[in-house]
């Protein structure tokens, strides 16, 4: 089975329109090239280069980056999404490295396009919010159509500090939002990823009440809730979430909690983790590292 | 769907400081604002039948059967604002069908249920019988027909058939005392066990709930008594009419005091969320809590009751003639109406137009039309009344029309 990368494939578009090399010729030089290029810019290879075949066994056990976000298995997959998957062998999670996010508004595009969402600027599966730090101590916090373009530059004077701050459902262990739900239309799935059941859900509104980070919202057309899935429809297929892959300082990571070696696993090795509102007792599964006392 | 996206962009331009994105939209707006409200009248009113039959307060027994009427109009047209405000409410019966258990508000369909069929149906049913099969025998037409179906063919008119509705009766009332403290603190529960909401999340909510309840109930009995007295140029019964605004000034005084405590308890423990919260009060709810709620609502009230009402001794602080006492108690109630109203608005509305990043402020626009709309609702509070005249109309519930049988003895 051909591993499919999507970083190379695109590139091969590219060359396809404008160059008169031959094209077989063409691609088998350019491929290599693309691939290490790629890894280099991304610095992916640093970060998945092995680990990934570690949780073979797992193969929808990939990281952000871009390029390390296929399976061996896309093919078959293709055929049937959910041939092979057992949600019992998982325990899915994403951390959030909030030093490396830019606030390009990636993620937050990719989650549009991807999971179809309203594009009303009320409307956000993901959003990034920039905090402004002053030196009086005062912080400014924004979100601009949720970061999807970008920020303007900032206007605040006397900065201590800024940064910014992806948000998304945490998909708690202990979902307030699950607990509320009259019918059982939101459940935690097997595999630790809180999802909404569309042709259940009658639009009562109280999951959007009971969370605490404001990650739902109600859909304008289905009028049923609706929030982030960690793509679960990419995760059977064995593809991270949109947000991972197209971030491109690799600021999201996910991955399986249970996994010992795992690029999960090692960034919570390697970071000291915390989560958000975690008096609440919700136990996120968005574990963040580098978080600032004033996230909110 | 254009002019709601529109109207959330206008919301959008008046947000204040920082709110998360999917914030904008206020979510549970006007119905679910009347919800608390009606079930409140409701478990009020049906207290105040109770202190009659259990706790053998005579004075107010011109209005038992009134209060019984009033609790189910108000019961039948309950749900409707919930019913209204999904955004499926074909699927609605799930609740029903499927409920999970772990919900708060699984349970309504159930409490509901419990409340319609068990108490105040039955309750009224034992109450109304024996008048049913009498009225049913002089009648003819369609008003016979009626009570002959109510009668539900249970035409034993003998002592002991009476007896024992009247037993009956008075068991249901003491079933369903706790149940109407279970309606409507079950109601404040859904409210106060989010934790998510530092406005919403307080172990107070639903004793709060249950005393504002009581009070609005009371309050709107006294109000349809003068009313329908009037109407039916009727003399008030005096005794009663003091002896509900005292009760009135007694529930009033417990619920202030409640929602004081429960004010004071989050000042000065000011914890993060205090400042948001203060910033809410000062300027987004400064009228319909500190004007109309607490000013409007509760300390006039209170003036008018504590002075005018016989709630201390047998005799008011400052004696007023009856025709005055009756025109300070009918503004007091009205008064105490609109109070409630800002309750249930400040807790609903209240605890959405803060963000829970604790960092900003939105605003709630009331649409007219729409089935969330201000049309809808005023529709809603005006339908219990117009059930209540159809209740009244072929279950008259006024003393006069009551049917006493001859006892053994006497015959």
């Amino acid at each position: 089975m051909k591993r499919r990368e999507p970083g190379a494939s695109s590139e091969s578009q590219r060359t396809q329109a404008t160059e008169s090399v031959g094209r077989r010729e063409f691609l088998s030089r350019s491929l290599p090239a693309g691939w290490v290029l790629l890894a280099a810019l991304t610095g992916c290879g640093e970060q998945t280069g092995g680990e990934g075949e570690e949780t073979a066994g797992a193969p929808e056990e990939a990281t952000g980056g871009g390029a390390e976000t296929a399976v061996p298995e896309a093919s078959a997959a293709a055929e049937n999404p959910l041939a092979g998957y057992d949600p019992s062998q998982h325990n899915y999670a994403m951390a959030i490295d909030v030093d490396r996010c830019i606030g390009c508004g990636r993620c937050v595009e990719a989650c549009k396009t991807e999971n179809d969402v309203p594009r009303e600027p009320f409307y956000f599966r993901t959003w990034i919010e920039r905090y402004v730090v002053q030196r009086n101590g005062h912080t400014v916090v924004t979100s601009p159509n949720g970061g999807i373009s970008g920020f303007p530059p900032v206007e605040e004077a006397e900065i201590l500090r800024t940064f910014f701050v992806p948000k998304l459902c945490n998909h708690c262990s202990n979902p307030p939002c699950v607990q509320v739900c009259p019918v059982g239309a939101t459940f935690k799935t097997e595999d630790g990823v809180v999802l909404v059941d569309h042709d259940y859900c009658i639009g009562c509104r109280y999951c959007i009440q009971a969370c605490p980070y404001g990650a739902r919202f109600l859909h304008p057309v289905t009028r049923t809730a609706e929030k982030c899935t960690f793509c679960y429809h990419r995760l059977v297929r064995g593809l991270v979430p949109a947000c991972v892959e197209m971030c491109p300082t690799q600021a999201r990571i996910f991955g399986d909690l249970d996994a010992l070696s795992s690029p999960l696993a090692r960034f919570q090795r390697m970071h000291k983790i915390q989560t958000l509102k975690a008096h609440l007792n919700t136990e996120p599964k968005v574990l963040y590292a580098n978080l600032d006392g004033e996230v909110s | 769907m254009e002019s709601h996206i529109q109207s959330l962009m206008e919301v959008l331009q008046q947000t204040k400081g920082y709110i998360y994105p999917n914030e904008v939209e206020l979510h549970w707006g006007l119905l679910v604002v009347v919800y608390p409200y009606v079930t409140g009248l409701v478990a009020g009113a049906f207290i105040l039948a109770s202190l009659e039959r259990v706790f053998n307060v005579r004075e107010v027994q011109p209005t038992y059967r009134l209060s019984l009427l009033t609790a189910l109009a108000f019961l039948l047209v309950a749900p409707l604002p919930l019913l209204a405000h999904l955004g499926h409410p074909e699927r609605s019966f799930e609740i029903f069908l499927t409920p999970n258990l772990n919900s708060a508000m699984a349970m309504f369909g159930f409490v509901y249920a419990w409340y319609l069929a068990v108490v105040l149906l039955l309750e009224i049913w034992f109450d109304y019988r024996k008048d049913a099969v009498v009225w049913s025998q002089k009648e003819t037409g369609f008003r016979r027909f009626v009570h002959r179906v109510f009668t539900l063919g249970a035409n034993d008119l003998s002592e002991d058939a009476v007896a024992f509705d009247r037993s009956a009766g008075k068991f249901i009332t003491f079933i369903g005392i706790p149940s109407a403290f279970l309606l409507h603190g079950y109601v404040g529960f859904i409210f106060g066990s989010v934790k998510a909401n530092p406005w919403w999340s307080s172990v107070l909510i639903p004793v709060v709930f249950l005393f504002s309840a009581m009070v609005s109930g009371i309050a709107l009995i006294l109000i349809l008594y003068m009313l329908t007295s009037l109407f039916r140029r009727v003399e008030i019964d005096m005794r009663c009419a003091d002896k509900l605004a005292s009760f009135l000034f007694y529930a009033l005084i417990i619920d202030f005091s409640l929602e004081m405590l429960d004010f004071i308890h989050r000042l000065y423990e000011a914890e993060e969320s205090i400042e948001i919260l203060s910033q809410m009060i000062s300027s987004r709810l400064f009228i319909s809590l500190v004007v109309l709620q607490i000013l409007l609502g509760t300390v006039a009230p209170l003036v008018l009751l504590g002075i005018f009402s016989p709630a201390f001794h047998t005799r008011a602080f400052v004696h007023a003639p009856a025709e005055l006492r009756r025109l300070l108690y009918f503004c007091a109630a009205i008064l105490i109406e609109v109070g409630i109203f800002s309750t249930r608005w400040n807790v609903v509305i209240g605890g959405q137009i803060f963000s829970k990043s604790l960092r900003g402020l939105t605003v709630y626009k009331v649409e007219l039309l729409g089935l969330e709309g201000l049309v809808t609702s005023a529709f809603l509070l005006i339908l219990p009344f117009l059930i209540l005249y159809a209740l009244v109309k072929y279950l008259p519930p006024w003393p006069e029309a009551e049917v006493h049988l001859p006892s053994k003895s006497e015959s």
